[in-house]
């Protein structure tokens, strides 16, 4: 699933404040570095702690011109599992494409709240990689790791490359660096 | 993110809209903004009051206490010397509606960024372009832009159009769809826009205490109207130094900006009139059509006050028909886009030209490739009705 067609999109589901934008914006700062296209935009509901929230991510090697919400996507990322409750995540995802879901769940436990979708579920255990490498259930390194070696729509070391230019004077060398270590963890989980 | 910029040197970002204007008046690097940071403003100021946290800029930032206040010590400092900024957004911008005339008929060249939003009742903030479409007469200039790039080309053009034709600009950004999405954006060098926007030298100033001058004078009946005509005369001149200043902009950026943007537009039996965001999503929506041998453009307009009649109504003359899509109701009229095509067709000289009214997007609502799709259909079907269609 390399960058092969005109347009990649992703769509990420969360609850507000689980950093879903931070993650989708991470991977359009990297693209951007690669000379890549992109549009990255939040589904623009009330802005709540806790409420399930969508960002949209459009990759490209063209100038992408659309304003559209993304309707089709080629992956879907859930954060958190439990927006699968209220949410048709798997919508319009094909058999050729992949739903991630940050979960201890198997992927049969998953499958069964997705019933109507027949491509490939990734179950990644975010919480629990992250809060041995970081020491704190922190999946989102951990899933955007995960989701540049499915999709390749990024290479790994520009993200890191990106994350450690923004975050080391944020958080310091050590914690970035395992973050970091998080999101190798979940390039290589599979 | 990463979002250092070069000094000479163009650098590619990933930004925001709402950031790309931000960035545009860090490099121009105004003497004062007065600002009221609160719902619905926009990304602008709380990024470039980080700017100046970081020591990234000396810019007075007055905080106060509405938009009002906002545009009035905008105001203030203008009229005192100073090259003054602001940004504003829906309710707040109405807060200011006051203001705004003040700052046209004293011909101060003021720049402020908006992020256009619906207005309340009900409450909602989402983009449309019913706030800036309410002031739309009141003697600013109004440049619309696409994306996150216009954003930021469109501030720097417009402060040095304000300051060159003594007049208010207000480059506008559609709410969300540009201010809230990261996009690719090249962001020219800090001296290369310094020496662009170059150093501002008001005509005059209020502290200039060896030239006394009265700003804000009394006009009654005998001048007042006088003085309004006169506005008008100095208004109509915007349009040309608005494409002389395109045109150098372009030199330093390689980007081309004009009065309107056709596209696929010369040949076409068919066209949209749009301004704002959801052009390119209409772009798209031109291929998709084009490929099925369908003869169909759009023209999207980038300069809306002064509004270019002639050039429009040229551009358009040799179209079948033409779908006008307005995001901003006008209730029990038709809306502002579609009444200024109808004019620009009669100032062409096209006596009768069949044009369609659509309402779109309104209070955010998303505007997909299909609405884009079915006006199309509607014009080759001949379905060019008299009543305003929403596509909802």
């Amino acid at each position: 699933m390399k960058l092969n067609k005109n347009t990649f999109e992703i769509i990420f589901f969360a609850r507000g404040g689980q950093g879903a934008k931070t993650a989708s914006e991470l991977i359009a700062h990297s693209a951007v570095r690669e000379g890549k296209f992109v549009k990255a935009f939040p589904f623009f509901g009330p802005e709540r702690s806790g409420a399930p929230t969508k960002m949209f991510l459009r990759v490209s090697d063209r100038p992408i011109r659309t304003q559209e919400p993304v309707t089709d996507p080629d992956v879907v990322l859930v954060l958190d599992e439990t927006v699968m409750d209220s949410q048709d995540v798997a919508r319009n995802l094909d058999k050729h494409e992949v739903l991630i879901v940050n979960s201890a769940n198997s992927k049969e436990e998953i499958r069964k709240r997705a019933p109507h979708f027949e491509g490939s579920i990734h179950c990644i255990d975010g919480n629990a990689i992250s809060t041995e490498i970081i020491g704190k259930p922190n999946p989102n390194m951990v899933l955007i790791g995960h989701l540049i070696k499915v999709t390749e729509i990024v290479a790994l070391e520009s993200a890191g490359e990106i994350f450690r230019e923004v975050f080391t004077e944020k958080i310091g060398k050590e914690l970035t660096e395992k973050n970091i270590r998080a999101m190798i963890a979940g390039y290589d989980s599979l | 993110m990463d979002k250092k910029s070069s000094k000479n040197k163009t650098s590619i970002k990933a930004l925001s809209g709402g950031y790309a204007m931000a960035e545009a008046l860090r490099q121009i690097h105004p003497d004062v903004m007065a600002v009221y940071p609160i719902t619905p403003q926009t990304t602008i100021i709380e990024t470039y009051a980080k700017f100046k946290a970081d020591g990234l800029v000396e810019t007075e930032i007055i905080q106060v206490e509405s938009e009002h206040s906002a545009m009035s010590a905008t105001i203030g400092a203008c009229s005192a010397g100073a090259r003054a900024v602001t940004a504003s957004s829906s309710q707040g911008l109405l807060h200011m509606a006051e203001t705004l005339p003040v700052v046209s008929g004293l011909g101060l060249p003021i720049v402020m960024c908006v992020s256009s939003r619906a207005l309340s009742a009900p409450l909602n903030i989402h983009g449309e372009h019913g706030d800036v479409m309410a002031i739309r007469d009141f003697g600013w200039v109004q440049i619309f832009g696409e994306q996150a790039q216009d954003a930021y080309d469109n501030t720097i053009i417009a402060l040095r159009l304000a300051e060159m034709a003594g007049v208010p600009v207000m480059p506008i950004m559609d709410g969300f769809h540009t201010s809230h999405t990261t996009e690719r954006v090249e962001v020219l060098g800090d001296e290369i826009i310094q020496s662009f926007v170059g150093q501002f030298k008001p005509e005059n100033a209020l502290l200039d205490q060896k030239n006394p001058i009265t700003i804000g004078t009394l006009a009654l009946q005998n001048t007042y109207f006088d003085f309004k005509i006169d506005q008008e005369k100095a208004f109509l001149k915007v349009k040309t130094l608005y494409k002389k200043i395109c045109a150098e902009y372009g030199k330093i950026s390689g980007r081309k900006h004009s009065l309107f943007e056709e596209y696929k537009t010369k040949d076409a039996d068919f066209v949209i009139v749009m301004m704002g965001a959801t052009a390119g999503t209409a772009k798209d929506a031109v291929d998709v059509l084009r490929a099925k041998g369908k003869k169909v453009g759009l023209l999207k307009i980038n300069l809306f006050r002064p509004f270019p009649y002639k050039e429009v109504g040229s551009a358009l003359a040799h179209t079948k028909s033409i779908a006008v899509l307005d995001r901003a109701m006008a209730f029990g009229s038709f809306p502002p886009l579609y009444q200024d095509i109808v004019t620009s067709m009669q100032s062409a000289g096209s006596r009768k030209h069949d044009v369609a009214s659509y309402i779109y997007g309104i209070g955010g609502r998303d505007t997909m490739q299909s609405h884009i799709i079915s006006v199309f259909k509607d014009l080759e079907e001949g379905e060019v009705s008299n009543k305003i269609k929403y596509l909802t």
